[in-house]
């Protein structure tokens, strides 16, 4: 495989970066748009390319090393891509994605100032992004890392006149600190534990540990802290909802179908050490479970469309982590593949409906209860939306169903507990989702008359990722048709590969699935049911009896209060964490400041009182100096003739 | 009766008286220098200080025989020759700039 290609991949972006960020306000926007959107699309290519590549020379993972990074002692680090079915799909996600995100952002961000800004910011994303799956090692991982949670701060602070979106952007950058010392930690701990950081030597050498190991159990828990921070899991979410104040294509490029799920990533490319860890795979299971549900139960009640796609983003990632923690490893992938396509859809279907309805003036654009009867006005918009809502919710034939669904059949083997929450939530997102989709697209225009007046469907360049993306939200799940309906599941096996460690150290975990196919069959259908049910719901609330949620102003009783509220997270962690610590810095300050001030003061305010001193004798007269070194001769002589 | 040498003509007078004239005109010099506000005054008297210690050196030259003192006074002159030249310049461009030279006026530099 030529080298050039693979680093053609993370170098485009980067160029296009360099191009867009530095020829700011001099290129103009057309040439902008295209620059960002090519390098988006060369990388795609050169991705496309290499996976050809790969299939043709056998589907044999390499290590790709460019230079050596840092040597220090023992430690060797290089600066290595490493190109296995884990990366490409990544990159293949990324890319791919990326590209059509990135034409649609030339329709959606037209008429905005900044809009070279915003391209190069994107590119820099997917440059970092590319170097986070092509690293050979956790360092590399890191850097990638890193360089996303910056990105995401400069984009979600993109509109940096607005207070509250700067705040949202410095949330977000502080809370992914939290979880990336975790990370720091970890790598500290493997370097530590293992003598170097690369991929295939750690899993190599932890290959021969017992299962239960402490240094993994450690080195597992503290990565998976880094995981919380960046996939926004319990308790470490809060940052994902206040991050949707970024422009719309940033929410589904970066909060949705990439950068949030490199927690995924990192556990899928640990595997063998999570394999080693089953106490902490029991913690991320119970973790992603728990933050289905959650998130999901905040869903219900938002009224923000974009809102309502974040907490179904984070309850979305819970899924995974669920497939994580029952070392359902490629069906977490295959969900994090079919949700890049719906949830990528899903906001850039609202990009469109916040695009047609901030034209006209009015109440918030993005609030769906000033909505309602768009799908006549936005004919792509709704059907591409509806598309997404049917794969998200998991009803067949669309991709969400087998990915869910495959998650959720694993979880019931494991545990039926975690299995019984992930099907509440799924019924929960299915409630939340139709009820979006009926508000938004059914039912009476809730707007002004002017808003109305100026509802348009969207230009070209954005409904055509659209429609690509919804084709893909429809059939991406047959890449992971299940044996039970005739399939053979060609992601698992593509797959299969990367987990031959982890099936080597702990042989029953990867038994074949116990579950006859019957059983199977039932698990389905009760999913699919449970989806049925709660859309009819949603059907007969929203449509059957035209119910519109109730405004800001009436005042809500009990649990419903708490859920609108967001269970109070925000407020809580402000008044447990914030407050005290602002309390703290700010006595700190004072008592710092009293005293360095007494002591830096204090110095200068003697050297000034002396010097005050000494200057009332240079009284500028000739005679008295003289008179005054007669006087010092004299007394020198007095002291070396006479007193010695 | 054969001329008697210089050296021979200082030693006549004794050293003490030497050096009591030599101290005593430091020590005008040193009072003109104190008391005078007159800058040419001034400059006379550091003159005059000067040529005390090269009568010092002189005599003790003489006394001692040895002539590295008067080596010393030559040097001295030299040097006296060009400050002079120097210091009556700067008195002349005092004097052209402040129409005085008496030094009570040039109190301009004090903390």
């Amino acid at each position: 495989m030529p080298i050039t290609l693979l680093v053609l991949i993370p170098l485009l972006p980067l160029i296009g970066f360099l191009i867009n960020g530095i020829g700011f306000r001099h290129i103009p926007k057309g040439a902008v748009g295209l620059i960002g959107s090519l390098a988006a699309l060369g990388s795609f290519a050169a991705s496309v390319a290499v996976l050809l590549a790969f299939k043709e020379g056998g589907s044999q993972p390499m290590v790709v090393s460019l230079f050596d990074w840092i040597r220090v002692g023992e430690l060797n680090i290089p600066f290595s891509f490493q190109i296995d079915q884990l990366s490409l799909l990544m990159l293949m996600i990324i890319t791919g994605v990326g590209s059509l995100i990135h034409i649609y952002s030339i329709g959606y961000m037209k008429h905005d100032p900044g809009f070279g800004k915003f391209f190069s910011f994107l590119n820099l994303f997917l440059f970092f992004m590319l170097v986070l799956v092509l690293g050979s090692n956790y360092v590399i991982m890191f850097i990638g890392w890193e360089g996303v949670g910056l990105c995401s701060y400069l984009l979600i602070g993109f509109w940096n006149k607005n207070t509250d979106f700067n705040n949202a952007a410095r949330k977000a950058f502080i809370m992914n600190r939290i979880g990336d010392l975790g990370f720091l930690l970890g790598i500290f701990t493997i370097i530590h534990a293992f003598g170097t950081v690369e991929y295939t030597e750690v899993f190599r050498q932890a290959t021969g540990l017992p299962v239960g190991d402490h240094v993994v159990f450690a080195i597992t828990m503290l990565l998976f802290v880094g995981a919380m921070g960046k996939s926004a899991q319990i308790p470490l979410y809060t940052w994902l909802p206040d991050a949707m104040a970024g422009p719309t294509p940033v929410s589904a490029l970066i909060h949705a179908a990439t950068m949030v799920t490199a927690g995924i990533y990192m556990v899928i490319r640990s595997n063998v050490l999570y394999t080693l860890a089953p106490e902490t795979l029991e913690i991320v299971a119970v973790v992603g479970a728990v933050t289905a549900l959650f998130a999901a139960s905040i869903g219900l009640l938002q009224n923000d469309i974009k809102k309502v796609l974040a907490y179904s983003t984070v309850s979305q990632l819970g899924y995974m982590f669920l497939g994580l923690g029952v070392m359902a490893y490629s069906a977490s992938m295959f969900h994090v593949i079919t949700h890049a396509f719906f949830k990528a859809l899903l906001f850039l279907g609202a990009g469109s409906v916040i695009h047609a309805m901030s034209d006209g003036p009015g109440g918030d654009p993005q609030d769906i209860r000033f909505m309602g009867g768009l799908r006549k006005k936005l004919p792509i918009t709704f059907i591409t939306f509806a598309v997404a809502t049917w794969a998200i919710a998991g009803l067949p034939p669309f991709a969400g169903f087998f990915s869910k669904d495959e998650i959720l059949a694993h979880a019931f083997e494991h545990n039926k507990l975690l299995w019984g929450i992930g099907l509440l939530g799924s019924a929960m997102t299915s409630f939340y989702m139709f009820r979006l989709l009926f508000l938004t697209f059914f039912g009476s225009f809730r707007g002004t008359s002017e808003q109305e007046s100026h509802l348009h469907e969207s230009p070209a360049a954005m409904t055509i990722p659209l429609v690509i993306l919804a084709i893909f939200s429809a059939v991406g799940g047959f890449i992971g048709v299940p044996e039970a309906l005739g399939g053979t599941h060609q992601l698992a096996e593509f797959m299969s590969p990367l987990f031959d460690a982890a099936r080597q150290v702990s042989p029953e975990a990867f038994a074949a699935t116990a579950l006859t196919h019957s059983e199977e069959y039932i698990l389905m259908a009760v999913s699919v049911a449970v989806a049925l049910i709660a859309a009819a719901v949603a059907y007969v609330m929203y449509i059957s009896r035209n119910a519109v949620p109730a405004p800001e102003s009436e005042a809500r009783t009990g649990l419903e209060n708490v859920v609108y509220h967001k269970y109070y997270i925000d407020e809580l962690y402000d008044a447990v964490f914030v407050k005290p610590i602002k309390t703290l810095s700010g006595l700190l300050a004072s008592f710092g400041e009293f005293f360095i001030d007494l002591f830096v003061e204090g110095t200068g305010k003697i050297v000034k009182g002396l010097s005050n001193l000494g200057r009332q004798t240079q009284t500028g007269s000739i005679g008295y100096y003289v008179f005054a070194m007669v006087l010092g001769v004299v007394v020198v002589l007095f002291w070396n003739l006479l007193l010695k | 009766m054969q001329e008697p040498s210089i050296p021979d003509i200082i030693q006549l007078i004794p050293l003490k008286s030497y050096l009591i004239l030599s101290t005593a005109l430091f020590v005008i010099g040193i009072l003109g220098v104190l008391i005078r506000r007159n800058a040419i005054v001034i400059f006379m008297s550091v003159e005059l200080m000067l040529n005390s210690v090269n009568l010092l050196l002189i005599a003790f030259s003489s006394y001692k025989s040895d002539p590295s003192a008067q080596v010393f006074v030559f040097f001295i002159m030299a040097v006296a020759a060009a400050e002079v030249a120097v210091g009556l310049a700067i008195i002349v461009m005092i004097y052209r700039n402040t129409r005085t030279i008496d030094i009570g006026f040039l109190n301009k530099l004090k903390g």
